[in-house]
C-alpha cells in the first residue's frame, strides 16, 4: 500500500503544478511566456499521465502538445502582437461564473466515478476487457493499445488520419499551398 | 549568421538523431509506447528545428512544399488502400471486411497478415501527420519574415 499512497503524492504535486501554471498563463499579458508555458502544461500532463500508467498518450501528449503545438503557436504568435490586451471587467465575471458553474458540477460527479484502478468500472468490464484478453490470440502483439488502434479500431484511425488531412487543407486553403505570401511579396518587389 | 553558430552545429548532430528516434517509434509501436502518430510529428519536428535554424528557404529546398502536399494526401491513400486491398485479397478463403488485415497473408497461426496489415497502416499515418505537421508550418512560416536576430 505505501507504493500506491507515494504515487499518489506524486499526482497530488504535478496537479498542483498544472493548477499554478494555468493561473500564470491566464495572468500573464506577455504572448511569448504564454505559449511556452502552454509547452510547460502540456508537458506536466504528459508526466502526470505517465504516473497514471498511460504511456501511449503521455508520448502523444509530450509530442504533440508540448512539441509541435508549441511551435505551431510561436509561428502563429509571429504573424500578431506580442502583448495581449487586458480583456474588460464585465466579461471576467461572466467567464468567472461559467467555470465556476461548470466546475461546481465537475465536483459534483466525483462521486459517481469508479475508484482509480477499478477493473469492475465501465472502460475496464466490457470490451476493455475482451480487448485485453483477445489481443494474444487475434493479433499477437504486445502492446495492446497499438492493437486496438490499428486493428480492432482500424476504421477509426482511418477517420482521424483523414481528420488530419482535412485539418492541412483547411490551413492551406486558408494561409496559401505551403508557398506563402513572402514569395508573392518578393515578386512584387 | 554568427550568432546561430552554436545553435547550427548542435542542431546539425542532432536532427539526424530525431530523425532516428521516430523511426524507432514507428517500428517498434508494436512492443511499446509510440506509433504512426507520434512518430509522424517526431520526424516533422526534425525538419521545423532545420527550418529554424537555417531558415525556412533551406528547408524548402531539402522538402519542397509540393512533396509535403503529396504526402499528406498519399498516406490517407495507404490507408485506405489497405482496407481495399483486404476487400479482395483471399488470405482467410473467404471474402473479408474493410481493414480485415487476416485478408492480407494465409498464414492465420503466426497473424503475419494483422502485423503486415499494422505495418502498412502505421505507414500511412506517418506520411500523413509528418507531411500535415510540415504543411501547417509551411503555411504559417511562410507569411512572415524569419525571426530577427535581435528577437532569438
Amino acid at each position: 500500500m505505501s507504493h500506491a499512497d507515494l504515487t499518489q503524492y506524486l499526482d497530488y504535486a504535478l496537479i498542483a503544478m498544472l493548477l499554478a501554471v494555468g493561473f500564470a498563463i491566464v495572468r500573464l499579458r506577455n504572448l511569448f511566456a504564454v505559449v511556452i508555458l502552454m509547452g510547460v502544461y502540456s508537458l506536466l500532463c504528459a508526466a502526470w499521465f505517465v504516473s497514471l500508467d498511460a504511456v501511449d498518450v503521455a508520448f502523444t501528449e509530450a509530442a504533440v502538445g508540448a512539441g509541435i503545438s508549441t511551435v505551431l503557436m510561436l509561428g502563429a504568435m509571429l504573424l500578431t502582437a506580442r502583448e495581449s490586451e487586458p480583456a474588460g471587467a464585465g466579461r471576467h465575471w461572466i467567464a468567472f461564473i461559467v467555470v465556476a458553474a461548470a466546475g461546481a458540477a465537475l465536483f459534483f460527479a466525483i462521486p459517481d466515478m469508479p475508484v482509480y484502478g477499478d477493473p469492475e468500472s465501465p472502460a475496464n468490464a466490457y470490451v476493455g476487457r475482451m480487448y485485453l484478453e483477445q489481443v494474444p490470440h487475434d493479433i499477437s502483439i504486445p502492446n495492446v493499445v497499438t492493437a486496438v488502434l490499428s486493428s480492432y479500431r482500424g476504421f477509426d484511425t482511418l477517420g482521424e488520419v483523414v481528420v488530419v488531412f482535412s485539418a492541412a487543407l483547411g490551413v492551406m486553403l486558408l494561409l496559401g499551398f505551403g508557398t506563402g505570401g513572402r514569395r508573392r511579396e518578393d515578386g512584387e518587389d | 549568421m554568427a550568432p546561430h553558430l552554436i545553435l547550427q552545429v548542435v542542431s546539425k548532430l542532432l536532427i539526424p538523431l530525431i530523425v532516428v528516434f521516430g523511426f524507432y517509434v514507428q517500428f517498434h509501436g508494436e512492443y511499446g509506447p509510440g506509433g504512426g502518430f507520434q512518430a509522424g510529428v517526431i520526424v516533422a519536428v526534425a525538419v521545423i528545428l532545420y527550418a529554424l535554424i537555417f531558415g525556412i528557404d533551406a528547408a524548402r529546398r531539402t522538402i519542397p512544399p509540393v512533396v509535403v502536399r503529396v504526402g499528406a494526401a498519399l498516406g490517407v491513400l495507404i490507408f485506405a488502400g489497405v482496407g481495399v486491398a483486404t476487400l479482395f485479397m483471399m488470405g482467410t478463403g473467404e471474402p473479408s471486411n474493410f481493414l480485415d488485415y487476416d485478408a492480407l497473408h494465409p498464414d492465420q497461426g503466426h497473424h503475419s497478415g494483422q502485423h503486415y496489415g499494422i505495418i502498412l497502416i502505421e505507414i500511412g499515418v506517418l506520411t500523413t501527420v509528418a507531411s500535415v505537421m510540415l504543411a501547417i508550418f509551411y503555411a504559417f512560416a511562410g507569411r512572415v519574415p524569419d525571426i530577427p536576430d535581435e528577437e532569438w
